[in-house]
C-alpha cells in the first residue's frame, strides 16, 4: 500500500479540524472495505487519512417506528441486519445491511461509508431514499441536511465537499401502517454485486395506499426514484393489478447500461420483477 | 513518515508495538508479532484467510489498519486454544481430517468460533450463512460444515469411516 499519514480524531469537531482547506488528497477511513482496497490496488491516492473509528458519536442508533430513527454514519453493516429494533421497523435497510459482503466485512463496513462510496450498485443506498431519510453533514459552516434522494450526483460522486463530514442519517417516523423491502439479483447468493437492486416502501389508510416509494440500484449512474410508478399507486388500493402496473412504470425510470453483470434488457427485466416482488413483501409487512 | 504508538490486546496479552500508519493490522500480526496464523489470500476482503476477532468481531484483518486496533483486543488464530488445549472445534477439525492444503482454515475456524459464540445451536443453513465469507479450494466445504456441527453437539463425535 503507498504511504499516508493517519489522523486519529476522537471527536466530530477534531474531523472537521482534520479536514479544514483540506482538498482530495485527505480521505475519510471508516469501515475500510472499499478504501483500504482501493488503496492498495492503486486506484487512490492519498496523503492523509482520517480515521473514524474513535469517534463514538458517529455509531448513534436510536429510534423507533413512532418517532424514526437517527443512524450514525459509522453504523455498520452488520448492526443494521441484526438490531432487532431497526429490523422490525426498517426492514429494507436492515435487509440491505444482510446482503453486504461476507460477516467478515460486515462487521467493518458502514452505511455512511456505503453512501459515500456511491458505487451505482450500493445496496443500502435504495433502502435509505425509499425512506425519505436524510443525510446529516457536518461543516466548517455547520450543518446541513440534504434528502438521500440528491445526495448523489455521479458514479462515485456525491454532494459532500472535501472538508464536509456525513455524520448520521435522519429516517422519518414510517407510520403504523406502513412497510417496507429491499431485493436484488445476484448470480451468487454471497459476496456478489447487485445486478440490480429495488428498494419499495407503501403506507397504506384505510386500504389505500397513502405513500409509495421505489428506488433501484445499478441501473443508471446514481440511485433513482421510480416516480411516476409511485404516483400510480399513491390513491389506489396495492391490488396485484396496481402492483403490476407499477413494476411496468419503474422500468421506464431504468437507464441501464449493458456490463459483464448484465446486459440493458435483462436489467429491464430485473426491474420489473423486483419492483413487483418488493411491493408484494412492502404491502404483506404494512397489513401484517 | 513516522512509525506510531500502538497499544492493544493480542490474544489475552497487552502489546505495545510501533507501526506505520499504513500497515494492515493482517501485515502487523504478522510481521511485528510473528502470527503467521492469518493469511494474506485476496488483500481486498473476499477471501476471508486473513479473518481475526477483533473485540469479538469477525472481521478480515487486511481491511483494518494497524492502528485501528489501539485500545482494543484480537484474537487470532493462535489465540483460539488456551493453555495448549484445542478447542472442540479445532479438535473436530483434526479428527475428521478437514484441512487439505490448509491455508483457508484459521479464517475458517475464526469464523466458526464467532458463529458458537452467538449460537450454540446453528442448523447447516446457519453454519453456511457463518462461513460463506471464507473461500476454500480444496475441501468442497463439506467436512468443514461436519465438524463444525460436531462442535456445536450437533453431529456424532466421529464420522463414519474416519478412526477417532
Amino acid at each position: 500500500m503507498r504511504r499516508f499519514d493517519l489522523v486519529t480524531p476522537v471527536s466530530i469537531d477534531d474531523c472537521l479540524g482534520a479536514l479544514k482547506g483540506r482538498g482530495p488528497e485527505v480521505k475519510v477511513l471508516a469501515g475500510g472495505t472499499d478504501l483500504i482496497a482501493q488503496l492498495k490496488v492503486g486506484m487512490l491516492k492519498v496523503a492523509v487519512v482520517v480515521d473514524l473509528s474513535g469517534v463514538a458519536d458517529l455509531r448513534v442508533l436510536e429510534g423507533d417506528a413512532q418517532r424514526g430513527f437517527r443512524i450514525g454514519a459509522a453504523v455498520t453493516a452488520r448492526t443494521l441486519e441484526r438490531d432487532a429494533t431497526l429490523r422490525a421497523a426498517l426492514p429494507s435497510l436492515s435487509e440491505s445491511g444482510a446482503l453486504v459482503g461476507s460477516i467478515q466485512i460486515r462487521n467493518l463496513a458502514t452505511l455512511g461509508g456505503n453512501v459515500c462510496n456511491a458505487a451505482p450498485s450500493a445496496d443500502m443506498a435504495p433502502p435509505l431514499v425509499a425512506l425519505d431519510a436524510e443525510a446529516v453533514i457536518a461543516g466548517s459552516g455547520g450543518r446541513r441536511r440534504v434528502p438521500m434522494a440528491s445526495f448523489f450526483k455521479g458514479v462515485r460522486q456525491t454532494v459532500l465537499a472535501p472538508d464536509e463530514l456525513l455524520i448520521e442519517f435522519a429516517v422519518p417516523a414510517t407510520g403504523p401502517r406502513s412497510g417496507g423491502a429491499y431485493l436484488r439479483h445476484t448470480p451468487r447468493r454471497e459476496l456478489d454485486i447487485a445486478v440490480v437492486g429495488v428498494a419499495s416502501q407503501v403506507s397504506l389508510v384505510d386500504g389505500v395506499c397513502r405513500k409509495a416509494r421505489i428506488a433501484l440500484a445499478a441501473v443508471a449512474p446514481v440511485p433513482v426514484r421510480a416516480t411516476a410508478a409511485e404516483q400510480a399507486l399513491e390513491g389506489q388500493p396495492l391490488t396485484p393489478q396496481a402492483i403490476a402496473r407499477a413494476a411496468d412504470l419503474a422500468v421506464d425510470a431504468a437507464r441501464p447500461i449493458s456490463d459483464q453483470r448484465g446486459s440493458a434488457e435483462f436489467r429491464r427485466h430485473l426491474v420489473r420483477v423486483l419492483t413487483r416482488r418488493t411491493l408484494t413483501l412492502a404491502l404483506a409487512r404494512a397489513t401484517a | 513518515m513516522a512509525k506510531q504508538f500502538l497499544s492493544f490486546t493480542v490474544n489475552g496479552e497487552p502489546v505495545e508495538v510501533l507501526v506505520q500508519p499504513y500497515v494492515t493490522l493482517l501485515d502487523a500480526l504478522r510481521e511485528d508479532l510473528g502470527l503467521t496464523g492469518p493469511k494474506e489470500g485476496c488483500g481486498t476482503g473476499d477471501c476471508g484467510a486473513c479473518s481475526i476477532h477483533l473485540d469479538g468481531q469477525l472481521v478480515a484483518s487486511c481491511l483494518v489498519l494497524a492502528m485501528q486496533a489501539r485500545g482494543r483486543s484480537v484474537t487470532t488464530i493462535e489465540g483460539l486454544a488456551r493453555g495448549g488445549t484445542l478447542t472442540p472445534l479445532q479438535d473436530a477439525f483434526v479428527r475428521r481430517g478437514v484441512a487439505q492444503c490448509g491455508f483457508c482454515i484459521p479464517g475458517v475456524l475464526m469464523a466458526a468460533a464467532a458463529l458458537l459464540a452467538e449460537n450454540a445451536r446453528p442448523s447447516e443453513d446457519d453454519i453456511r450463512y457463518a462461513i460463506a465469507g471464507n473461500l476454500c479450494r480444496c475441501t468442497g466445504y463439506t467436512k468443514m460444515i461436519e465438524a463444525i456441527s460436531e462442535a456445536a453437539g450437533m453431529a456424532p463425535r466421529t464420522a463414519a469411516g474416519v478412526k477417532g
